[in-house]
């Protein structure tokens, strides 16, 4: 089997699959992609399993040295990306020679790009997963980030790409308007924090990171002041702790938190919740369970390559 | 109860306390025979059951009426299989470095103090915070004590800490604001054991006082 050389680490780069379900009753973080959307289109680019490893790439990207012909796509954030010599392109299957290198440039849009491999990265599962949650240090290279010199081993030389392509998601320029199911906790919060929230602007601080992003703009007060029991925190969950700025629960989040949740991002929106950072704003809007589930099939239906 | 629209929340009345703690666990289980292949997760609150879904797999109708149904099945606690477990503590000195504050605080002696902490068997109520953390309860409510004031940047593994009416051991070191009353060699959370995690909800859990010979002695 090939192997895969970190040369240069870049900001933030990590091992994902679809995140380690299955243990959260015993305080084991999900983990997994910041944009799960563009996580399963790179696999799907290679006709991978949905929740075969990849990298997630963050701001700053990699350089990589295969010793292997190996089938490589890119999805999420658009970077300037060089295989060899050659500019290729986000989206589109590239295969990379032996000994040749992956350099990952200029960032163009979004903040984090899904590297994926013919077959996925074979690494150890941990608690059955290959995703890294720094937070509580489980998963490949002991719950790291990657660093110069480590080495991946590639699952498959095969150099098979899929049909039918999925679309790429667009990528938010400065921000993003995200919809979200109201409550678990909504009737904790007082009447103008309920009527301040969908009407209100946030800026993403720079306290943000793959647990979460803490939020700046207006304070979303408690109705009465809180001692809540804790209790599950689901990704995309907006927990407010009582200085009354919201934190966008990511990825990497704890299991369970202390704070009343006033909405929580749909599944379909998270995508685009991953591909913010520090600087960009973000605004909420309300929507039903039902919409919620129709922007998920059209998800769905963009990643089997089936035009709307 | 929605939480987004990949979970679900089933809510009992805000209370810590043992009955509702067997209550949701009780469910749980009622709730992962009944449909455990269909969910994600299934986390256990203290008063919340939280399941999660693949919206696009499983009809949110559909399993909130089978959590309606678990809901409503007559599971008793005692119906529930749960371990009971031993953890040996050297209590006090530098390694329940807040032990004289707590007996301080209690109006009692340090001696007390392990008296009223070994003397009864916690349920674990939720596991959370980080990977095997279990808060359990209820204390005695002479070390009923809030959390302190100024929390610790940095708290040992496998300190022993008392806080809100609860008790739990740190499994890895972490920043804490509980009062650190003992050490245990227990690991509450090994990836590499079968069974990573040492404490599941609806345990029940035991401490013993050692002394600081024997810890030393069952050192690796």
């Amino acid at each position: 089997m090939g192997t895969l050389t970190v040369i240069r680490a870049g900001m933030l780069t990590t091992v994902q699959d679809l995140g380690r379900w299955g243990r959260q009753h015993l305080g084991v973080p999900v983990a997994g992609p910041m944009d799960w959307y563009s996580h399963r289109l790179a696999n799907s680019l290679l006709d991978n399993e949905a929740d075969a490893a990849a990298l997630e790439v963050t701001l700053m990207g990699p350089e990589l040295l295969t010793d292997t012909e190996t089938m490589c796509a890119v999805a999420g954030a658009e970077f300037e990306i060089t295989a060899g010599e050659r500019r290729v392109r986000t989206g589109e299957p590239f295969v990379v020679a032996a000994g040749e290198r992956v350099r990952f440039g200029n960032r163009i849009a979004g903040t984090r790009a899904t590297f994926a491999v013919s077959g996925g990265f074979t690494l150890p599962l941990v608690l059955g997963s290959r995703s890294t949650s720094l937070t509580s240090r489980l998963g490949p290279f002991g719950g790291r980030a990657l660093k110069v010199g480590d080495a991946l081993t590639i699952g498959s030389s095969r150099l098979v790409e899929r049909r039918r392509p999925g679309r790429a998601a667009a990528m938010p320029h400065g921000g993003a308007r995200l919809r979200v199911i109201m409550g678990p906790h909504e009737e904790m919060f007082s009447d103008a924090a309920r009527l301040a929230f969908p009407k209100s602007r946030y800026v993403i601080t720079s306290e943000s990171n793959r647990m979460g992003y803490r939020l700046d703009g207006p304070r979303l007060d408690y109705r009465r002041p809180i001692d809540m029991l804790s209790d599950a925190t689901p990704i995309g969950s907006l927990q407010v702790p009582a200085s009354g700025w919201p934190i966008l629960l990511m990825a990497d989040r704890q299991t369970t938190g202390g704070y009343p949740k006033i909405a929580t991002v749909i599944t379909a929106d998270l995508p685009i919740a991953g591909q913010l950072a520090p600087g960009d704003w973000v605004e909420f809007e309300p929507c039903s369970r039902a919409d919620a589930l129709e922007a998920l099939r059209r998800r769905d239906a963009a990643l089997a390559g089936i035009t709307p | 109860m929605a939480a987004g629209d990949a979970a679900l929340v089933l809510e009992y009345p805000a209370r810590l306390d043992p009955d509702t703690s067997a209550r949701v666990v009780a469910i749980a289980e009622a709730a992962r025979r009944r449909c455990g292949a269909a969910l994600r997760d299934l986390v256990v609150g203290y008063h919340t059951l939280t399941v999660y879904f693949d919206p696009l797999r499983i009809d949110a109708r559909w399993l909130e009426d089978q959590l309606r149904s678990a809901a409503s099945e007559d599971v008793q606690d005692a119906d529930v299989p749960h371990a009971t477990i031993e953890v040996p503590v050297c209590y006090g000195g530098d390694l329940g470095p807040d032990l004289c504050s707590v007996a301080a605080q209690a109006g009692c002696s340090e001696d007390e103090v392990i008296d009223l902490h070994t003397t009864r068997a916690y349920r674990v109520y939720v596991v959370g915070f980080v990977p095997g953390f279990a808060y359990m309860g209820p204390v005695d409510p002479r070390l009923a004590l809030p959390r302190r004031s100024n929390p610790r940047t940095r708290v040992p593994a496998g300190s022993v800490a008392i806080a809100a009416g609860q008790t739990g051991i740190y499994p890895v070191e972490t920043p804490g604001g509980w009062h650190l009353i003992g050490r245990t060699r227990v690991q509450p959370f090994d990836e590499t054991r079968a069974e990573p995690a040492l404490f599941h909800p609806g345990d029940r859990v035991v401490f013993r006082s050692i002394t600081r010979d024997e810890f030393d002695r069952s050192a690796g």
